[in-house]
């Protein structure tokens, strides 16, 4: 099976692809289900973390590993490690004693699903809506995935992220220093 | 501005306000904690991590030696010194006996005296061995406490051949030494004084230099040389803090006069400071030993001391300079064969009132390191 | 089934790992192969680790359960297996079941891409080191699960500080792999890999390990990472939340029996897998020393036969303490065991001197020689030195470790590169 002319050429075929497309987005689903279900925080952020994994396998899926691993360092192993420390810092004492839905869940449900049925028609029905999925994206081999991120940050002709890098690290900077000088003590 | 060895041990600091308060935290070590080398309860009053005040609860091991001392005579008496501080037997027992034979108003021959100051240097260095391998446990460093423990049973070993016993020797008597110094005792500690040489550098080598120890022991625990005369501290803690007071030397007793040796002292007063003098001790108990074991005079062993000891009507203080420092021996004698009161001044115990003070400002984790670095006894805290 | 022989044997003459040749027959075996090497890795270092860290304590470790205490693991193994199996009881049980796997998993699924030849290996990602990086990062979500599934204000904060502790070095080490990777670019085409083996190739095309790399930038990489690998895995001196004679126990206190050992099993796995790490990037994977400097078929030849010398040296050691075992009768069982664990050893050694094992065998022997010298590296930390104050720990890792990294990686890069920015700056100064 080749849809779309989405494998490149000289590259192995890959194994099985709807089977574990199908079986990952099962787990992101029922993953990002059980997150707002969850009563327990930490149940939920271990929720997110299979979520967060799963995409990772999807990222693979995409030929493009090196953002999978980075998501795994970063995302899983990083973000959710800190989310896991305020969870646990701050709502030891009061667990289980929030309402796990409001009143107002079947107005909520309309409301998704309209806006899940909005995104749908314009992605495929709209001219440039399926121009964002072309098929010249997929020429990029797995071998090429880092290199291309890093042209399109560094590269003299092609790199044109290199400034907006740079801001979003100085704006994680700002955070850093605020929340430290926040909350520090004197030791 | 809250400098911690200013302050009075009745003043209480307040914590830090900031912005996310963090409550103050009342932490128990219990009496059954592996640091606290033996039955000592300490309560910590943290913010954070960092220490507020502790007080120290003592008492776990407390047998009641002094008021068993109102009713045995001054010869029964004598193995029951040895249990206070069960580490440094030979001192107390000196300590003891020496008071009393003040009391007698006699003075045991110069052979049991060398022979006297030869086994209390021998067993200040068993102390400073154990002390030196417990504390560098606490610390984390795992290795040292088996060197000083195999180095500390050649020590052992010639207690053993001496007087038959190890740990509590019961070596000496009021009057002299009951035992003659086997054959081959001069031998035997010469032949220990070279293997130890060696091996103190071995124990240096390890911890010295070595960059995480002093990062755990620099600057903690500081106490200055006034809050420790203020407190009654003494021994080498004192001395790390640049006293410079050593009762052998200020108020000699056992002919110590006749003997080379230096105090070393030390500067800052903290942890890494202690650390040093205790080493340089070792060195100096050895130069004392080689001086002594040369010339070991011959002649009696035991001076002219009636068979049931009576002494006048009178009381009187001795202390000898411990391994762990002053410790002295208060008696009051009321004419008959039974003291009327005992009073061991205790070095551990009163030491341990500094405690407060050195912990002030420290982290959780120093605390231990304090506690090791003081050297305390509880069987001579509690007695 | 004359198909199924020719699919196993199909992959036996190619130049790929099994998982970029796509052979699953041989992936699984491979895999097979690890699991079981790790296990017995991981056994000897429980064995080893006491016996050396007795020696050096001037006393002798385990000598009753079997001959000079080699079958303590296993007794120590039977007797985590059939502890009590005890669950605190206000506690998460499925969070507190889930943890150690999570640990557990996050420290073997690492193995997947460590090179032990140039196709020796479960499979050749082109992403190897940051997939090794970011795998044995998940394991931090295990030790946090497990403190706070305990239930008790103590393991939760060890938990807390153990994680903080080792997500504060993977910075470090992150900036020492990074400059490695910098060396890796330092060819004609100038394209630098990720790839396991193709660092290791990179060094065999460059004759140079990188620990020697632009002396002494290489050597600084290398203690970085040294030491952040230590922290990493909770080891003295950086074990602080596990120590039992501070304040507060780490966070494995309320685990006991099997769930102790799967943590036991992951700090040892994660040991590995760290050497492992750095036994590729900076000592050359499974290179033989010198490489350039003793050439030649003899020299070959002599390299090829360490693997076999070095287990009869094994089996002779053996033969000499059977020698010296006490001749009494209750000793009869030890001394024919250590007699026969000779043996077996001897009998290895020798089959490793055939030209056709010796050939296969090379690549995995030195990659494993040197990951066993890491392993002795951490024995002898942990009988050395005492241990870091929590907040030292701390300051080592952000204050000290970090900006040498970043020194260290913008020193790299200027020096691989200077031959370009001399150029680029004799064009701007002189256009």
């Amino acid at each position: 099976m080749n849809p779309a002319g989405m494998i490149p050429a000289g590259t192995n075929p890959p194994v099985a692809t709807p089977f574990f497309f199908y079986l990952l987005a099962a787990i992101m689903i029922v993953g990002g289900v059980m997150v707002i279900t969850r009563k327990n925080a930490v149940h939920s952020a271990m929720a997110l973390i299979t979520t967060l994994l799963a995409q990772a396998a999807l990222y693979l899926m995409l030929y493009a590993p090196f953002v999978a691993g980075v998501q795994i360092i970063l995302y899983a192993g990083g973000i959710m490690v800190l989310f896991l420390f305020v969870i646990m810092l701050i709502s030891i004492e009061r667990a289980e004693k929030e309402r796990q839905f409001n009143k107002q869940w079947l107005v909520g449900i309309v409301a998704a699903a309209a806006l899940g049925g909005l995104f749908i028609a314009v992605y495929t029905t709209t001219t440039k809506g399926r121009a964002l999925f072309p098929e010249g994206r997929m020429t990029y081999g797995e071998t090429q995935n880092t290199q291309q991120i890093a042209a399109l940050l560094f590269d003299r002709n092609v790199g044109q992220y290199m400034f907006a890098f740079e801001i979003a690290s100085l704006l994680l900077l700002v955070a850093i220093i605020g929340a430290v000088v926040m909350a520090k003590k004197r030791i | 501005m809250n400098d911690p060895t200013s302050l009075s041990p009745l003043d209480l600091e307040t914590p830090d306000k900031t912005f996310l308060d963090a409550n103050e935290l009342v932490i128990n070590m219990g009496p059954q904690h592996p640091a606290t080398h033996g039955v000592l309860r300490v309560i910590l009053r943290l913010d954070g991590e960092k220490v507020m005040g502790l007080e120290c609860v003592i008492g776990y091991l407390h047998r009641g030696v002094e008021k068993i001392a109102e009713n045995r005579t001054y010869t029964m008496f004598n193995p029951y010194v040895d249990r206070m501080d069960y580490v440094a037997a030979v001192s107390n027992g000196l300590g003891y006996c020496e008071a009393v034979e003040k009391l007698l108003n006699v003075e045991a021959p110069p052979r049991a005296q060398y022979v006297r100051v030869i086994l209390t240097e021998l067993n200040r260095m068993a102390s400073h061995q154990l002390w030196l391998g417990t504390h560098a446990l606490d610390i984390g460093a795992i290795t040292p406490l088996f060197y000083t423990f195999r180095d500390r049973e050649e020590i052992l070993k010639i207690f053993e051949k001496y007087c038959g016993a190890r740990l509590t020797t019961h070596a000496f008597r009021i009057g002299g030494l009951q035992y003659e110094t086997y054959d081959g005792f001069e031998k035997d500690v010469k032949t220990f004084v070279a293997f130890v040489r060696p091996k103190i550098d071995e124990y240096e080598e390890l911890l010295t230099t070595n960059r995480i120890w002093l990062e755990r022991t620099k600057g903690v625990g500081k106490i200055s040389g006034q809050d420790a005369i203020a407190l009654g501290v003494t021994g080498p803690v004192l001395r790390a803090s640049g006293v410079k007071w050593d009762i052998r030397k200020a108020l000699p007793y056992a002919n110590y006069k006749n003997f080379d040796f230096d105090i070393p002292t030390g500067e800052n007063g903290d942890t890494y400071d202690r650390y040093l003098v205790r080493m340089a001790e070792f060195r100096q108990s050895l130069r004392i030993i080689e001086q002594a074991v040369d010339h070991i005079p011959e002649g009696p062993i035991m001076a002219k001391v009636p068979k049931v000891i009576k002494p006048p009507v009178g009381e009187i203080y001795h202390s000898i300079e411990a391994p762990k420092g002053e410790l002295g021996y208060f008696i009051v004698s009321d004419g008959s064969t039974q003291p009327y009161r005992i009073r061991v001044r205790p070095p551990s115990f009163v030491n341990l009132q500094a405690l407060d003070v050195m912990c002030r400002g420290q982290l959780v984790a120093d605390v231990i390191a304090v506690i090791g670095t003081l050297d305390i006894v509880l069987g001579e805290v509690d007695r | 089934m004359h198909a199924l022989l020719q699919y196993i044997l199909s992959y036996l003459d190619s130049d790929k790992t099994p998982g970029g040749a796509g052979n699953i027959f041989w992936a699984t075996v491979y895999i097979l192969l690890v699991f079981a090497g790790l296990s017995v890795a991981v056994i000897a270092m429980n064995w080893l680790e006491r016996k050396i860290l007795a020696h050096m304590q001037v006393r002798l470790g385990p000598m009753r359960v079997g001959p000079h205490g080699l079958l303590q693991p296993i007794a120590d193994a039977i007797k985590l297996l059939l502890k009590e199996d005890i669950i605190p009881a206000e506690a998460d049980a499925v969070v507190f079941w889930i943890a150690p796997f999570i640990v557990v998993l996050a420290a073997f699924t690492v193995f997947v891409v460590v090179p032990f030849g140039p196709t020796h290996a479960i499979t050749d990602m082109n992403i190897g080191i940051l997939f090794m990086l970011g795998v044995s990062s998940l394991s931090v979500l295990g030790i946090v699960t497990a403190g706070w599934a305990s239930n008790s204000h103590y393991p939760l904060i060890g938990a807390l500080r153990s994680s903080a502790q080792m997500v504060s070095y993977e910075v470090a080490m992150g900036l020492a792999v990074v400059s490695v990777i910098l060396m890796t670019s330092l060819n004609d085409q100038s394209t630098g890999t990720l790839s396991m083996i193709g660092i290791v190739q990179a060094q065999l095309a460059q004759q140079e390990w990188f620990i020697f790399k632009f002396f002494p930038l290489g050597l600084i990489g290398f203690g970085i990472f040294a030491i952040a690998m230590v922290a990493e895995t909770n080891r003295a001196p950086f074990d602080l939340p596990e120590a039992e004679s501070e304040l507060t126990a780490g966070f494995h206190t309320e685990y006991s029996g099997f769930r102790w050992s799967l943590f036991f099993l992951a700090e040892y796995s994660a040991m590995i897998a760290v050497s492992s790490i750095a036994v590729t990037l900076w000592l050359g994977g499974w290179l033989r020393p010198f490489p350039n400097l003793l050439v030649g078929p003899t020299w070959d030849l002599v390299f090829l036969l360490f693997p076999g010398i070095t287990f009869l040296l094994l089996a002779a050691m053996c033969f000499y303490n059977t020698a010296r075992m006490p001749k009494h009768p209750l000793f009869k069982v030890q001394t024919i065991g250590l007699a026969g664990f000779g043996a077996v050893l001897g009998l290895i050694g020798l089959i490793l001197f055939l030209p056709a094992v010796r050939i296969r065998v090379n690549d995995i022997f030195w990659f494993s020689a040197k990951v066993a010298g890491f392993m002795y590296l951490y024995i002898w930390y942990r009988g050395t030195f005492p241990r870091y104050r929590f907040d030292q720990l701390m300051k080592v890792g952000w204050k000290v470790l970090l900006p040498t990294g970043l020194a260290l990686l913008v020193l790299t890069a200027v020096v691989g590169m200077r031959s370009e920015l001399w150029a680029e700056l004799q064009g701007v100064w002189r256009p």
